[in-house]
């Protein structure tokens, strides 16, 4: 259960150093992305201007606030509230994040599934489980909106956050095949039968 | 009682944001329990962030959660009310809209097809208003609940046949609260509805997942279901944010209705842990802000 603190971006190496239950803290940079960002890269074959190889992206859409650009709003937004949406939605999208634009860590909440756990064993990511609906304390570790690119979609923009102490995030799948999900779904249903005859119910 | 349009406006308004910042005391009461009892190391340090942010949002004005939800307004006249209800609807739509351009929110409402957002939270038939009636004199209550997508998402109905029973019930409850694992953002408050039409059914279980907890079924068979499956859903493990420990759900609450002799129908609709809700009273001696 070793803590981390890592400066993004990240090797391949630095990544699968990485083992399920370790801490994670991020600095500088993270890349928000969800649904329609990844319909419209993948299914769509929209090409981002922005370099997201070796970084981290969040499932996320932010609530912002339109500004004149300035230096410290060089977007053009400001962060409102700034939180992490369920994962699962977006599973067939891990492999071509991390084939075509090099992503290594996707942080998010609810977890991914094994098509997901496959490619993170084999090209070298990770997923880091952030605690859902906490958004106001998200808010407070993303200093300013960077950048936007496929604004389009907004709120479901990509967006480029500039971050400080960005976690702690848990490692919950590694790049070795380990999964806390998988552990926790293999306990439920072994307590299934029981919970159900304590209601009575033969299963 | 005449209602005044724009004091509607301006409360619809008022509780959306109101409500995406400040938890109800029953839910942050449910929390402290939870905590207490919370065996599992993980769990219990998402319980104690989930408890920061809370204290989080308060301290910076800010919102819970970054999902501003599906906006529902449930609204409920009483007797000696003057209101068009065309009116009323539309005063509660442009108030929810102004929260979202105003403040501005996220506006999470898109077409179902086009996937087109207004940036407005508005769009066909939402927000959701739903009309209710009462007894009281002179009163006319709105209750504002943004209903976030992670855990609408875990929604599910079956036409159970009679020859399921109420154990088909209760394996199906189980079953789907498995299956939403941790995408549905527990602790939650599992909402079931019991009998009914397919659509009634669907809409109990939508009215037992938001209401407050502590709140029993006034059906004593739905309360006692409700006390199996509060016990059971917790002792499976699934934990804070579906990463092991003792805190699936806050409660399983049930609703029930009558149903036909062929049929058994079951719903499932899912509160995650910012299970938030705002109220607004309007009486003869002004409005009243609570939960």
């Amino acid at each position: 259960m070793a803590e981390h603190e890592f400066h993004m971006p990240m090797t391949e190496e630095q990544v699968r150093s990485l083992r399920i239950g370790d801490h994670v803290v991020l600095q500088d940079i993270l890349f928000g992305i969800r649904d329609a960002t990844l319909i419209h890269m993948f299914d769509r074959a929209r090409e981002t201007r922005l370099d997201l190889k070796g970084h981290a992206v969040i499932h996320t859409a932010p609530n912002v606030k339109k500004v004149p650009v300035s230096n410290s709003c060089p977007a053009g937004y400001e962060s409102v509230c700034i939180g992490t949406t369920t994962s699962a939605r977006m599973e067939r999208f891990t492999r071509p994040l991390m084939e075509k634009n090099g992503v290594r860590m996707i942080i998010g909440k609810g977890g991914l599934g094994d098509d997901s756990a496959e490619a993170f064993k084999e090209l070298g990511g990770v997923y880091l489980a952030i605690i859902g609906g906490t958004a106001a304390l998200e808010t407070t570790w993303i200093e300013q909106i960077l950048d936007v690119d496929l604004d389009d979609l907004n709120p479901e923009s990509l967006w480029q956050f500039r971050i400080k102490d960005f976690g702690p995030l848990l490692v919950a799948m590694d790049a070795h095949g380990q999964s806390l999900y998988d552990a926790v779904r293999d306990t439920a249903q072994d307590r299934r039968a029981q919970a159900l005859a304590r209601m009575g119910v033969d299963s | 009682m005449k209602v005044d349009l724009d004091a509607i406006e301006e409360t619809a308004k008022l509780l959306y944001i109101r409500a995406l910042k400040v938890l109800p005391d029953d839910i942050k009461d449910g929390f402290q329990r939870l905590d207490a009892a919370e065996t599992n190391a993980t769990g219990k340090s998402i319980l104690a962030t989930m408890i920061k942010n809370i204290d989080i949002a308060e301290d910076t004005d800010n919102l819970l959660c970054q999902d501003t939800g599906i906006p529902i307004y449930n609204v409920t006249i009483g007797r000696g009310v003057e209101v068009d209800g065309i009116d009323l609807k539309t005063a509660i739509g442009k108030g929810c809209a102004r929260a979202t351009t105003e403040y501005p929110l996220r506006s999470s409402v898109v077409h179902p097809m086009t996937r087109e957002n207004e940036h407005t939270s508005c769009g066909r038939r939402i927000p959701v208003i739903n009309v209710d009636f009462s007894e009281n004199e002179e009163e006319l209550v709105i209750e504002m609940i943004p209903k976030g997508s992670g855990s609408e998402n875990g929604s599910f109905l079956k036409m159970c046949i009679p020859a399921d029973g109420i154990n088909g019930i209760k394996t199906f409850v189980i079953d789907r609260v498995m299956e939403a694992g941790g995408k549905v953002c527990p602790p939650t408050i599992v909402g079931v509805g019991v009998g009914g039409t397919a659509d009634l059914c669907t809409k109990l279980a939508k009215i037992a997942a938001t209401r407050p907890l502590g709140s029993v079924c006034d059906d004593p068979e739905g309360a006692k279901l409700e006390r199996e499956l509060s016990d059971a859903v917790n002792s499976l493990g699934i934990g804070p944010q579906g990463l092991g420990g003792d805190s699936t759900a806050f409660a399983v609450h049930v609703e029930t209705a009558a149903t036909h002799i062929t049929m058994n129908p079951v719903a499932v609709n899912i509160q995650c842990h910012s299970a938030r809700r705002a109220r607004a009273t309007f009486t003869l001696s002004g409005v009243e802000i609570g939960f």
